[in-house]
């Protein structure tokens, strides 16, 4: 009761952390101080007390993107374990639906983007529909050979199975699987290099263009939304990269928080030192991430 | 076989009987308002006792069978009734229901004086047809239905004729329909050679080997296949369903595809032993079918043609199951099975609900705008408020996103492909990332088919002042819609009608393997999924409320003065996608070469191609033509001739058999 109680508060409040540490990362790397640590929760909170404009040409799949997209993430939350500790919801197949709440929510978020009949959103769902498109079956090609290895089909038991040992006996597969999983998680959250979440140029964007006319509360909804994204694949990216138990429930908790904070560092710094990779060159980069995670099922047939 | 009249089984026949000749009295009697209310007051109680009957079959699992002795050479003409027939006649009564009411409304005979007794009574003829493929227990009795279906279908599709288009479509869909049926009509014979009858073998007891055994399964997959569109024989369905009366595609596309599956699955009812490489030829054709239908679809701009191709995925992803089944029983894996067959059946009874409902949706969308080409529509969600609603949920229902109906069935068939990680050779566990390919493509075709057509502003003025459809085209459209909700959020409804054909088909699965029990969780989840979206949209709106909330033009970075022809259009939503897909589908473009410092405006074209149909069938007919001139000369126009000819035919015929 206790871990599921843990697991959520997890869910609700670290996710803007990340954004806080990469910003900061990322400052550092250019000299500059940054913002704090907490300022994506400032910003969440003062978007939540804002008015709103919503353009004329919109109608409620507008409203119901952002919505829908959140309530779908957080209910993916609720099936990837953290760390040691299991996810609240558990069953065969729960991956299945994991990989298909996204999918709801990029639905939403792309149709939303289409209700405001502008060119530069028109663009940008173009973009995301492709590109998760190509992402999709890497995940899957990952499921599988986790599926395999672990010998189940849910997400909580296969990722408890992972241990050192494991990554001794299977250590290049995983390896491969890891530089898929990580470019999955890049390109689903729009970090660099596939998309620029700072840039200032419509035409290059690809998430940030799809909620260019969100504002106030839905902006809000849109950014935390996005914040548990990152959380909730990045914990799914830490749990195959770090399967260690320290033997205590207390201090699991505390080696996933730290991992997730080494995380969002290590994204701070691929964003530090690498430029947005042109857009024909981004889904080339993802049927090479399907075709590693595809290599790493090939490893484990033995 | 009961006595009682008043049986499900004789109320299906009965009904059936009545579908079949609804349209007749509109036939001669006039005004034609009248024959097309007549039929449908018949028609739709009918359709609707007739559906109740075949669930009620199927929940008792009860077997029904009538013997009608008739003169004709090809022995007594059985017609019967069990789990897999009932089970099919499901979308044949419920889409004859929705059509018929929708019809009304879509093609009242006020305004087509002239073609309202046609449609109204081809569009009884078809389903009652399908009834009888489904109930036929003689080979030549199904092929007489067949033929019937697949004509009435025709004079379905050509009812525009007027159309060059329409009356192209109709010709590559009469000679498709008529080679399968070529197939279907050798398959038969051989059968009959090996049984010594036209009726059906009993389950199971088909004994045939070797080079038979080969050839038969091959007619039946082309007989069949050429019917339900599997690749490569899809080539005539998306000129087919595109051109017909929305209506009608609904009904091809949502019940008319599935005959074909039916089909497959009656065959192989028949064969005690099925090889290995069926199944995996069956799984192959699917998966490619499921693959190349959606990434067709994601590149029209026709939105009939986008949903056709979408039609070939779906029959696709059945036909995967199907193979999924075949390679279980090959292999004696029961989970195989139960998987593969639940989630194809499910599938067969899902597309049957979200399919016609987006053809009720696009014939909603033509009626409006008058165009097909979703670059010229737009914004209409403002204006048709709640059929866009209706759409939107078929929408996310075909892309198989929770917590609708299309993910029960795509559920089932992951857990079956997941199941085999753990084979020494997983080589069926290459169907899980072939399905979330298929996932991801279906999510850029339908988003950018809902978004083009209802959302963003009036790409042209036709588009510009839509109206609301009437009552009765919504209610079948919400019908189907609130099915397509229910089927996913309790899935295990739908399953309990699957159940008993999987009982009949293969009872060995049903004993050895269990469903995933996470399918019972499913209500749970969807529903605590719709709570949460709607709670937080509460607090939103709450939120909302008491802020300053604006109305203002979209943001266009800058830009003050947006007109709708700069929207993205649906063409270039999918650019993207067909950039990377080059080498399938293909799009011809044509476009202006700018001129001068001032260039002048020019038309842009985008015409996806067939790429099957034109680059390969075409030139092959067209050397066909070249070297059967001479055959045409015996194609005069002059009719006693051609009596002669068929007279000539027969009696050299019956000199040969004696």
């Amino acid at each position: 009761m206790t871990d599921i109680l843990i697991h959520l508060l997890l869910v609700f409040l670290m996710p803007p952390l990340l954004l806080g540490i990469i910003g900061k990362t990322k400052a550092w790397f250019a000299g500059r101080v940054g913002a704090p640590f907490l300022q994506p929760y400032y910003d969440i909170a003062r978007l939540l007390r804002k008015g709103s404009v919503f353009s004329i040409t919109t109608t409620w799949v507008f409203r119901a993107g952002p919505v829908v997209t959140l309530v779908s993430t957080l209910f993916a939350s609720l099936l990837i374990p953290f760390g040691r500790h299991g996810a609240p919801i558990s069953f065969e197949g729960d991956l299945i639906l994991f990989a298909y709440l996204f999918a709801l929510g990029r639905f939403f978020t792309t149709t939303a983007a289409l209700d405001t009949g502008s060119s530069f959103e028109g663009m940008g769902a173009a973009r995301e529909v492709t590109f998760s498109c190509l992402a999709e079956p890497a995940l899957f090609f990952a499921f599988i050979t986790l599926a395999r290895l672990s010998g189940t089909m849910s997400l909580t038991p296969m990722m408890n199975h992972l241990s050192s040992s494991v990554w001794l006996m299977a250590g290049a597969a995983l390896l491969l699987m890891m530089g898929g999983l990580f470019v999955v998680l890049l390109a689903e959250n729009c970090r660099i290099p596939f998309d620029d979440p700072t840039t200032h140029l419509e035409l290059t964007m690809i998430h940030e263009v799809m909620v260019l006319d969100h504002s106030g509360p839905l902006f809000g909804l849109i950014l935390y939304g996005a914040a548990i994204k990152l959380f909730v694949l990045g914990a799914l990216f830490v749990n195959v990269v770090a399967p260690f138990s320290t033997g205590s429930p207390l201090a699991d908790w505390g080696l996933f928080i730290l991992c997730m904070t080494l995380l969002a560092v290590v994204i701070g710094i691929v964003e530090s030192v690498m430029a947005r990779l042109r857009l024909v060159r981004i889904p080339q980069l993802l049927v090479a991430a399907t075709i590693m995670t595809a290599f790493s099922l090939v490893l484990v047939l033995r | 076989m009961s006595s009682s009249i008043l049986n499900p089984a004789s109320a299906i026949i009965a009904t059936t009987a009545l579908i079949a000749f609804s349209g007749l009295a509109g036939l001669l009697i006039r005004p034609a308002t009248f024959g097309q209310k007549f039929a449908a007051a018949i028609g739709i109680p009918a359709s609707a006792v007739g559906f109740c009957s075949a669930v009620l079959m199927l929940v008792r699992q009860q077997h029904a069978g009538y013997v009608i002795d008739w003169s004709l050479p090809f022995g007594v003409c059985e017609i019967g009734l069990d789990p897999l027939s009932s089970f099919f006649l499901l979308p044949v009564f419920l889409v004859t229901f929705c059509g018929t009411l929708y019809g009304l409304g879509y093609w009242p005979a006020t305004h087509h004086r002239t073609t309202a007794p046609g449609m109204t009574f081809f569009y009884g003829l078809l389903p009652a047809a399908m009834a009888m493929v489904v109930m036929a227990r003689n080979g030549a009795l199904l092929l007489i239905a067949w033929e019937i279906m697949a004509l009435s279908a025709f004079f379905l599709l050509i009812m525009e004729h007027s159309d060059h288009e329409v009356r192209k479509a109709g010709t590559v869909y009469l000679l498709t329909t008529h080679t399968g049926t070529a197939a279907l009509i050798v398959l038969f014979s051989l059968l009959h050679a090996t049984t010594g009858s036209f009726l059906f073998p009993v389950q199971g007891s088909l004994v045939v080997t070797g080079q038979t055994a080969t050839l038969i399964f091959l007619l039946a997959l082309f007989g069949f296949g050429a019917k339900a569109g599997i690749m490569p024989m899809h080539f005539w369905l998306p000129s087919a369903h595109a051109n017909a009366p929305s209506h009608a595609s609904a009904m091809m596309s949502g019940v008319m595809l599935k005959m074909g599956i039916y089909g497959i699955l009656r065959f192989l009812t028949f064969c005690p032993h099925k090889p290995l490489w069926w199944g995996g030829l069956l799984i192959v054709a699917g998966i490619l079918s499921a693959l190349l239908g959606i990434c067709f679809a994601a590149v029209q701009t026709d939105i009939k043609r986008l949903l056709a191709y979408s039609s070939i995925e779906n029959i696709g992803i059945i036909t995967t199951g199907m193979g999924m089944t075949m390679i279980g029983e090959a292999t004696a894996t029961p989970s195989l099975i139960l998987l593969g067959l639940s989630g194809a059946l499910l599938h067969v009874l899902n597309h049957s609900l979200f399919k016609p409902l987006l053809f009720f949706g696009a014939g909603g969308i033509i009626h409006n705008t008058g165009t097909r080409i979703v670059s010229r529509m737009g914004g209409l969600a403002r204006e048709m408020r709640t059929s866009a609603l209706f759409f939107f949920v078929g929408a996310v229902a075909i892309c198989g996103l929770p917590p609708l109906n299309g993910f029960a069935g795509e559920f089932l068939l992951y857990i079956g492909f997941f199941r085999e990680a753990h084979a020494p050779i997983p080589v069926m566990v290459l169907g899980v990332p072939a399905l979330a390919l298929v996932g991801g493509m279906a999510t850029i075709a339908f988003v950018k088919l809902y978004g083009t057509v209802y959302l963003g502003t009036p790409r042209s003025r036709e588009a510009a002042h839509p109206h609301e459809l009437s009552l009765g085209m919504l209610i079948p459209m919400g019908l189907l819609a609130f099915l397509c909700i229910v089927g996913g959020l309790v899935p295990t409804l739908f399953l309990a009608l699957v159940q008993p054909v999987i009982a009949m088909l293969v009872p060995s699965a049903l004993s050895g393997a269990k469903l995933p029990a996470s399918i019972n969780l499913f209500p749970l989840f969807g529903a605590g999924l719709m709570a949460a979206a709607g709670i937080v949209w509460l607090l939103i709106k709450k939120n909302l409320n008491v802020r300053k909330v604006a109305a203002d033009s979209t943001w266009g970075c800058g830009y003050r003065a947006p007109t709708p022809r700069m929207q993205y259009t649906g063409a270039a939503f999918s650019e993207f996608w067909a950039g990377l897909t080059r080498g399938l589908s293909r799009c011809l473009t044509q476009k202006p070469t700018p001129e001068g410092i001032a260039p002048k405006a020019g038309p842009f074209i985008y015409t996806p191609e067939e790429t099957i149909l034109e680059r390969i069938i075409n030139p092959l007919l067209e050397v066909a033509g070249i070297g059967c001139a001479f055959v045409r000369r015996l194609q005069h126009g002059q009719l006693h001739i051609y009596m002669l000819y068929i007279f000539i035919t027969l009696t050299l015929l019956i000199t040969w058999v004696r």
